[in-house]
């Protein structure tokens, strides 16, 4: 749950985007039914809101703030922490590796199938959606025999670095990378289908053209098909990116393995959170720290809703 | 000329798909495989070389009995919440996406937003902050503390809602009111038996978000009878010699497990949502499609 956005959602949450668009402006409620009725069918969901979404913020905000040494002094107990920028380099580390490589290898994998039969094109798509079926701790246990130099069916890739023993693989520099490449295994199908989609929505007249004009499928790719879906591009970037801030499975799964001696109970951000949290019952110094991360993706989230027009298609 | 150079950029685009075939789908195949070889043959063999029957036995044998069976008892955790979280999911998201479609109310638009900004925030965010609101309601360790922030699924309410505005016809609704159905009735007998599809994904979604869950239980649960199979896989690395040797020095009473063994619980784990995911892929990809796709 941690980085990946489960594949399946952020598909539909890009339908919920574009659907709030559309129905929001176009769509009225009928006149005539009552408006306590209205109140009726939402008022189970909106108590779980206000107990399980809103409850938890203020109370987080309530205690980051509370505090006998003044005003803000949780905040600044956190930042003073050792652990807190380590925590905050390694996600930022972290997130750049996936977000680039995501990006690249999603864009680029995507045009090609877009290119073959459609139907082997739906053969692949299917295989790489598989995987977003183990995210979670699944996919961590998974990686660590993908990481075993012994064991490992890309053993020999793992031998070219020089990597000979599980250890060596897990060195404390690679984790990033490591963290990147589990968040893409489990979360690229995902991104691929819901471009696949996109790349269905380009009129075929507009393809047509370009071939009928002399461009080659390459071409296509590159200035036609690529620039509109430009949009899901930076939706993709953006929801990992505020996914990536809150890193805490992985890191926590992979620090279990005591081999990995490199991967700190405190990490990431989030890890560390929790652990000054749950080892020194410092609570409200980890409810500053995860006020910090909730503003990362309260900002990043409203953002979205309400510039969301930038996401609109055609 | 064009000839040969397009056919090289062919046999090239399709080794890149291969490859990425290749990282996608081995890990998988090679997971399915391993139970069934002893954790020598997994370091002897081919990776992708099938060990026996017999051996695919003892393997599950020793998961499922490892430590009084604790792998049943998460399991049994793992159903508990998830499905408790996901039928309070739907019975709060479908009757949310129909009153936020298809009647009005003051406040329906900030609610849309709400929901909106809480569906697109990164769920992980809550979770310290949830965990700090439960224990101050001393809830931590009781089953509530997961099941229902697992009922809370604005994304849920936000696909009943699509549903709701793009498919059901008002006119439909209204000729039912002009019938004298009330509202309750509306809902009942014309809404929610067009609803089925939706009821599906949206209840699929929520079990699936539910059960790969690690963050929150890893937080709410303190008792190894309390686990879910996500925080019981991690115990169990700890118990795999491979990757924690040193518990295993001489005169430890902790029951060793070996490769084939963890992944074995992995499979066990995943078998749920993956059935699911290979036997309803052609809906699921509808669904997430359903956005992209042109109306």
């Amino acid at each position: 749950m941690s980085v990946p956005l489960a594949p399946a959602v952020s598909g539909g949450r890009v339908r919920a985007l574009r659907a709030s668009r559309a129905g929001g402006a176009r769509e009225r409620p009928p006149a005539g039914t009552s408006r306590t009725a209205g109140y009726f069918f939402v008022a189970l969901y909106v108590g779980l809101l206000l107990l399980l979404g809103i409850a938890p913020v203020v109370y987080a905000i309530y205690l980051a703030l509370s505090n006998s040494g003044g005003f803000g002094a949780n905040f600044t107990h956190a930042f003073n922490d050792y652990r807190f920028v380590p925590a905050f380099e390694h996600i930022i580390e972290f997130v750049a590796f996936w977000l680039i490589s995501q990006t690249v290898l999603v864009v680029g994998l995507v045009l090609m199938l877009h290119n073959l039969e459609p139907r082997v094109g739906a053969a692949f798509r299917f295989l790489f959606y598989i995987p977003g079926a183990l995210a979670g701790a699944a996919s961590v246990v998974v990686w660590l025999f993908m990481l075993d130099p012994t064991a490992s069916p890309f053993a020999f890739v793992l031998h070219w670095f020089g990597y000979a023993q599980f250890d060596n693989t897990i060195a404390p520099s690679n984790l990033p990378v490591i963290f990147a490449v589990m968040a893409f295994w489990t979360g690229a199908g995902g991104w691929i289908v819901v471009m696949y989609g996109a790349l269905n929505n380009i009129p075929t007249e507009l393809i047509e053209a370009a071939a009928i004009d002399g461009s080659n499928a390459f071409q296509t790719a590159l200035r036609i098909k690529l620039p509109l879906i430009r949009k899901w591009i930076i939706y993709m970037l953006v929801l990992s990116f505020a996914g990536g801030t809150q890193l805490f499975t992985e890191p926590a799964v992979l620090g279990q393995a005591a081999l990995g001696v490199g991967v700190s109970q405190y990490w990431s951000p989030n890890q560390l959170a929790w652990f000054i949290a749950s080892q020194y019952d410092e609570f409200n110094v980890a409810a500053a720290i995860s006020v910090v991360l909730l503003v990362f993706g309260l900002l990043i989230a409203a953002i979205l809703v309400w510039r969301g027009r930038f996401f609109e298609v055609d | 000329m064009a000839l040969p150079r397009r056919y090289a950029i062919r046999l090239v685009g399709l080794a890149v798909l291969l490859v990425f075939t290749a990282l996608f789908f081995v890990p998988i195949i090679w997971l399915l495989l391993a139970p069934t070889k002893t954790d020598g043959q997994l370091l002897s063999q081919s990776p992708f070389a099938f060990g026996s029957l017999s051996t695919l036995g003892h393997t599950f044998n020793r998961v499922v009995n490892y430590d009084g069976q604790s792998l049943l008892v998460w399991l049994k955790n793992s159903a508990i919440y998830s499905f408790g979280g996901t039928a309070l999911a739907v019975l709060a998201a479908i009757p949310a996406g129909y009153g936020l479609a298809l009647t009005h109310f003051i406040g329906r638009k900030t609610l849309l937003s709400i929901t909106l900004v809480v569906m697109i925030m990164p769920a992980t965010a809550l979770v310290l902050p949830l965990f700090l609101e439960m224990n101050k309601v001393g809830l931590v360790g009781t089953i509530w503390s997961l099941i229902l922030p697992f009922g809370f699924f604005p994304f849920g309410v936000y696909l009943a809602y699509i549903y709701f505005s793009s498919t059901i016809p008002k006119d439909l609704l209204a000729a039912a009111r002009i019938d004298g159905a009330n509202e309750w009735g509306v809902f009942r007998y014309i809404a929610v038996p067009l609803a089925r599809p939706i009821i599906g994904l949206v209840a699929f979604f929520a079990f699936v978000a539910s059960w790969n869950n690690f963050f929150l239980p890893f937080v709410m649960t303190y008792d190894t009878s309390q686990y879910p199979l996500q925080i019981g896989l991690r115990q169990l690395i700890g118990s795999t010699a491979t990757f924690n040797p040193t518990n295993f020095t001489a005169g430890s009473s902790v029951e060793v497990l070996h490769r084939p063994d963890l992944a074995m619980a992995v499979i066990i784990a995943i078998l749920p949502v993956l059935i699911v995911f290979l036997f309803s892929q052609r809906t699921l990809v509808q669904g997430m499609l359903a956005g992209a796709t042109k109306e």
